[in-house]
C-alpha cells in the first residue's frame, strides 16, 4: 500500500460520520437516501462525505443506474489494520510481561500486610 | 468494561495513536511500574535479547526522562523528553523524541490510568506532530530491524502459544 493511499485511507477514518456511515454499510449495500436517513444532514451533505469515502477506496458504487447503491470495500481497511498490526504485537509483547510482574508485586503486597499484622 | 489483556489500538484524527490496556492490578501498581527504574527494565524491553539499558526516570512536572535500548549485538537506540505534566498515579504528559530522528519531530505521550474494581485501564495517546511522522513512526517496527524487527516479533509471539493462536484464530 503506498503511504499516499494510506493517508487518504485515515483522514477518510478521521470524521465520526464517515465512520457511521461505513459501519451501516458493513450491514449491506445502501442508496444515498438510505444513508442520510440517520442523520440530521441534507443528501448534499452526506454526498460529499461519500465522495471522501470513494476516493480513498472504501466504498464503490453498485450497477443499479437508478439507485447507485455504496458498497464498502474492505480492503483498505484491512490493508490500515494490518499497518498497526507491528506496532501493537510489540507493545502487546511488552504489556504481556507487565501482566506478569504486576501478579508478583500484588502477591508481594499481600505478603508485606501479612508480615505487618 | 474491556476485557483484561486485550490491546486495543486506534488512530485518532490524522496524527494520533492511541492504545487502550486493562491490567488486573490496582493503579498505584501499574503507576510504580511504569515509573521505577528496576521495575520498568524487566517489562519495558522489546523484543527478546533487547534490554533497557539506561533507564532515568522523571518524577516531577518539568523534570527530564531518557531511555536507551541495546540489542544483543551492541546496537542502541535511545530517547528522552521532558514531562510536562505528572500527577501520580494518574496522568503524566511528556514528550518524546528519538537519538535517531526515525520521525519527524518530537511526540507528545499522554498516559492516563483509571482505576475500577481493581483493575486498570491504561490509555496511552502519542500524538506526533504530523501525519507523516506518525506514518513513520508506525512503520519502524517492521522496517526499523534493528529494535523491533519482524522475525523478533515472530519469536516473541512463538514464545506465548496460546494467545498467538487466539490471534490468529480471529483475523480476517
Amino acid at each position: 500500500m503506498t503511504p499516499h493511499r494510506l493517508d487518504a485511507t485515515f483522514a477518510a477514518l478521521a470524521d465520526p460520520t464517515r465512520r457511521a456511515i461505513l459501519a451501516r454499510l458493513a450491514s449491506g449495500q445502501a442508496s444515498v437516501t438510505q444513508l442520510a436517513a440517520p442523520f440530521a444532514m441534507s443528501q448534499p451533505a452526506i454526498s460529499k462525505h461519500l465522495k471522501v469515502l470513494e476516493r480513498a477506496g472504501l466504498v464503490s458504487r453498485g450497477r443499479d443506474a437508478q439507485r447507485r447503491p455504496r458498497r464498502l470495500e474492505a480492503k483498505p481497511l484491512a490493508q490500515a489494520t494490518e499497518w498497526l498490526e507491528p506496532y501493537r504485537q510489540f507493545w502487546e509483547g511488552n504489556f504481556q510481561r507487565l501482566d506478569a510482574l504486576l501478579d508478583e508485586l500484588k502477591a508481594h503486597k499481600k505478603k508485606r500486610k501479612r508480615a505487618k499484622r | 468494561m474491556q476485557n483484561t489483556g486485550t490491546l486495543k489500538l486506534e488512530t485518532r484524527g490524522d496524527r494520533e495513536i492511541v492504545m487502550t490496556r486493562v491490567f488486573d492490578a490496582p493503579r498505584n501498581l501499574v503507576w510504580e511500574a511504569f515509573t521505577k527504574p528496576e521495575l520498568l527494565k524487566r517489562w519495558f524491553f522489546g523484543p527478546p535479547g533487547w534490554s533497557l539499558a539506561v533507564c532515568e526516570v522523571a518524577l516531577h512536572a518539568g523534570a527530564a526522562y531518557r531511555y536507551v535500548w541495546r540489542g544483543p549485538d551492541g546496537t542502541e537506540m535511545g530517547m528522552g523528553g521532558v514531562c510536562r505534566e505528572f500527577l501520580p498515579p494518574e496522568r503524566a504528559v511528556c514528550t518524546e523524541k528519538f537519538d535517531n530522528p526515525w520521525y519527524p519531530g518530537e511526540a507528545l505521550v499522554t498516559t492516563t490510568l483509571v482505576e475500577q474494581g481493581g483493575k486498570t485501564t491504561l490509555t496511552l495517546s502519542v500524538l506526533y506532530q504530523s501525519s507523516e511522522a506518525r506514518e513513520a513512526a508506525l512503520k519502524t517496527p517492521m522496517e526499523h530491524g534493528v529494535a523491533m524487527g519482524y522475525d523478533r516479533l515472530a519469536e516473541l509471539l512463538a514464545s506465548f502459544p496460546a494467545q498467538a493462536n487466539e490471534k490468529g484464530a480471529g483475523a480476517p
